[in-house]
């Protein structure tokens, strides 16, 4: 991981969650997933302190971390687009979306603009197949894209900045 | 006048994400009052957003693709009576063909019922079938099950009642009855459909698993993309302990047992049951040798028994029905119904829950309405990752178990992608085997490794770098990963590869040796160029080209520069004369 000078988050947001399970067995993944809610990532001190409080080793605590693809080490841009993957949207041309958002905003899969705007990141199936390709922006989902559709989208949300 | 006793707009994740959310807040500004309410996923995706509208002489109305500017015409329709203002919404003949033909079991309340709204579920016979199997001995039950057929609806296949008879003949103060509701398989929604839907239809199901193998804790696994299915069966868990269906001494016959749900974090091999439980403890993902068996030692190596949502979704049905009833469906190798989610090229595409035995032309053509475009039928891919394509000859096998597992294919959990000429199978293959390394946890070599040879072998087919002996080794890759993969994913991830080249072989030996792709779907062995017969020069092809590499005088042919052109296929779709040519 990278150098944790400039690491320094608030944990004391994170004691409510550590009091509640650290002493469950088996809480790990739930700590980790509270503490993503809180931070939006999961920043080194962070799971540094985690594995002090729970007294699992921090070599283990990553390890956990990095094997489930729902955890992120690294802060997001201000819109988070999740572009579905699912053999649907693959089928009706999501590679073809990808390449349009890359054309808008020069980012690919887990990538993030310079301006912390948008990051990108493709993600198995969203369960939207009749709508494929589908993609997800915070929350909000958009179906039956097409590569100059995708592109609309994201400057209306340029836009609204 | 008929009285509307009740206006449902249905709330599945893809109906809100076809707006569903807009035209329940535009229906509820028109002040309908209380008859206004929220339903499920009925599974007709591609009509979606619905409202249905009950009347009180028993007749339906069922509105499809409504807008929220339709909220005003709905609104008259029912206060009014103006059969007109709705005449353009209401459902076809055709189209409503897609649920008449299928026989619900699992899914019988989805899309009827409130799922937030527990007395809806009671009122159709809910938690009836818990009450029946507490007067029955947990070996009558069992033993009702075992009656039944019912088999894992995961993809496996493997019988029910022997998993639960294991798992009570294991002696324990402490036994786990645990939900696998980890759905990876890209491109399937069965079972998001059936909590988001019907979510005490499983909490029941599980209860009577629980109440069978003596279990008192009960553990549902979800994944952490359905946050929806997460938040319907939080509130249903809480309102089913309310009314003491859940918890201590349910329905006051001495028999207890908690329910909580865990969040999955995100990795396809926790659908594996051990490594569903290493998850569970808050490991990685990573399976466990078997045996011991989950039945013997699972969860805190406590005996657990460990089932998917589907199968679950069943059991309240084969209690109050009987094992009969459920075995009288279906064909020797397979009892009861299957529910598959349907998606890619086809037409209709949505859930499709019908007994075994009916054959893939059946869901296809006849409830799915064939393809989408009038590009031919190719091929269907069953059981995801872990499946196979079958090809349009055999599209009159029969579905049930052991009939899919001869084309090479398996049931799988329930994914069904429908695909044209215009799909390449060797990209197919390509796609699911990007999917299982990615995917592989990394402890068996064959598996991390293996799969990570065949994903560059058919990546530089892809790109017509194919060598002469590929196919071959491609073989001998999937034999050995079938052979050295200690669980589920990675001995069935040769599957799609298997089966393309079982059936496509010649599109292997295009790529390969003609450096051409027959679907004209890998980027790289296509080129667009344009008709000089048929252009018209009306230059809307150069106007849509993002790199300007079309050229030409207007009502003069066109021409494209290959150096320039990105093969996006804008040309393509935009003329109206069928001038553009891809090879």
């Amino acid at each position: 991981m990278s150098c944790c000078c400039e690491n320094k988050s608030d944990l004391t947001l994170l004691a409510d969650v550590l009091n509640e399970y650290k002493s469950v067995k088996g809480s790990l993944i739930t700590i980790l997933q509270h503490a993503q809610e809180i931070y939006g990532y999961l920043p080194e001190d962070v799971l540094r302190h985690i594995a002090e409080q729970t007294d699992i080793p921090v070599a283990k605590v990553l390890g956990v971390a990095t094997f489930y693809t729902q955890f992120r080490f690294k802060p997001v841009g201000k819109y988070l687009i999740m572009l579905c993957q699912g053999t649907a949207c693959h089928v009706n041309g999501s590679e073809r979306i990808a390449a349009a958002i890359k054309e808008e905003l020069g980012i690919e899969d887990g990538q993030t603009t310079d301006d912390g705007l948008f990051s990108i990141k493709h993600v198995a199936c969203l369960g939207c197949c009749s709508l494929s390709p589908v993609m997800m922006i915070n929350g909000d989902t958009y179906g039956n894209l097409t590569p100059d559709k995708a592109k609309q989208i994201l400057r209306e949300l340029k836009n609204e900045e | 006048m008929v009285k509307y006793m009740k206006i449902a707009v249905g709330q599945g994740s893809c109906g809100i994400a076809a707006g569903a959310g807009k035209v329940y807040k535009a229906l509820s500004e028109q002040g309908l009052g209380s008859v206004l309410a929220k339903t499920g996923c009925i599974g007709m995706c591609f009509l979606e957003p619905i409202v249905d509208i009950y009347g009180d002489d028993g007749q339906l109305k069922r509105l499809v693709k409504v807008s929220e500017a339709d909220a005003e015409k709905i609104a008259r329709f029912v206060k009014e009576g103006d059969e007109e203002a709705i005449r353009s919404l209401e459902i076809s003949c055709e189209d409503s063909e897609f649920l008449t033909k299928q026989t619900r079991i699992a899914l019988r309340n989805c899309g009827i019922i409130d799922p937030e709204n527990i007395d809806e579920y009671v009122a159709r016979g809910g938690y009836s079938a818990i009450e029946k199997a507490l007067d029955m001995t947990p070996e009558q039950v069992i033993e009702t099950i075992k009656v039944s057929g019912l088999a894992g609806r995961g993809g496996a296949g493997f019988p029910t009642w022997f998993k639960w008879n294991a798992a009570r003949q294991s002696v324990s103060d402490t036994k786990y009855i645990i939900c696998n509701a980890d759905e990876g398989d890209p491109g399937a929604f069965m079972d998001r459909a059936v909590i988001e839907s019907d979510p005490h239809n499983l909490i029941e199901g599980m209860l009577i698993g629980a109440y069978a193998i003596g279990a008192k804790e009960a553990v549902v696994y979800v994944r952490a993309e359905y946050p929806l299915a997460i938040e319907r069966l939080t509130k249903a868990i809480a309102q089913a302990k309310e009314k003491g269906y859940l918890g201590q001494n349910i329905l006051g016959k001495g028999f207890s047992c908690e329910m909580r749900i865990k969040a999955g974090a995100g990795a396809f091999v926790c659908g594996e049951e051990t490594a569903l439980i290493e998850s569970l403890e808050g490991q990685r993902g990573m399976p466990r040798l078997k045996p011991p068996f989950p039945a013997q030692s699972g969860y805190w190596n406590e005996p657990s028994n460990i089932n998917n949502v589907e199968t679950f979704a069943n059991v309240a049905w084969i209690i109050t029905n009987g094992g009969e009833a459920f075995a009288e469906m279906g064909t020797e190798n397979g009892k009861g119904t299957k529910v598959f989610a349907l998606t890619g090229k086809v037409k209709r595409g949505g859930l499709v829950e019908i007994p075994m035995g009916k054959t893939l032309r059946d869901v296809i053509f006849d409830i799915g309405g064939g393809m989408r475009s009038d590009k031919a039928f190719k091929a269907v891919q069953l059981g995801g990752p872990s499946g196979g394509c079958i090809p349009a000859a055999l599209i009159d096998t029969v579905i049930d178990y052991k009939s899919l597992s001869a084309t090479g294919a398996i049931m799988g959990s329930g994914g069904m992608v429908v695909m044209d000429e215009s799909t390449c199978m060797v990209g197919m293959a390509r796609f699911f085997l990007d999917f299982t390394t990615k995917e592989s946890c990394g402890k068996c070599v064959h598996c991390r490794i293996g799969t990570k040879r065949m994903m560059e072998i058919l990546d530089r087919i892809c790109k017509g770098e194919g060598k002469q002996g590929d196919i071959e080794l491609l073989e001998e890759l999937c034999v050995s990963i079938k052979d050295g993969a200690l669980c589920g994913l990675g001995q069935t991830a040769p599957n799609p590869v298997l089966t393309t080249i079982k059936y496509f072989r010649n599109e292997y030996e295009a790529h390969i040796e003609e450096r051409k792709c027959p679907a004209g779907e890998c980027v790289e062995l296509i080129s667009y160029s344009i008709d000089p017969e048929k252009c018209r020069g009306c230059s809307l092809c150069a106007k849509k080209c993002p790199v300007s590499a079309i050229d030409g005088v207007i009502k003069q042919p066109h021409k494209i520069d290959t150096e320039k052109c990105i093969k996006c296929g804008n040309c393509k779709a935009v003329c109206k004369f069928s001038a553009v040519v891809c090879e």
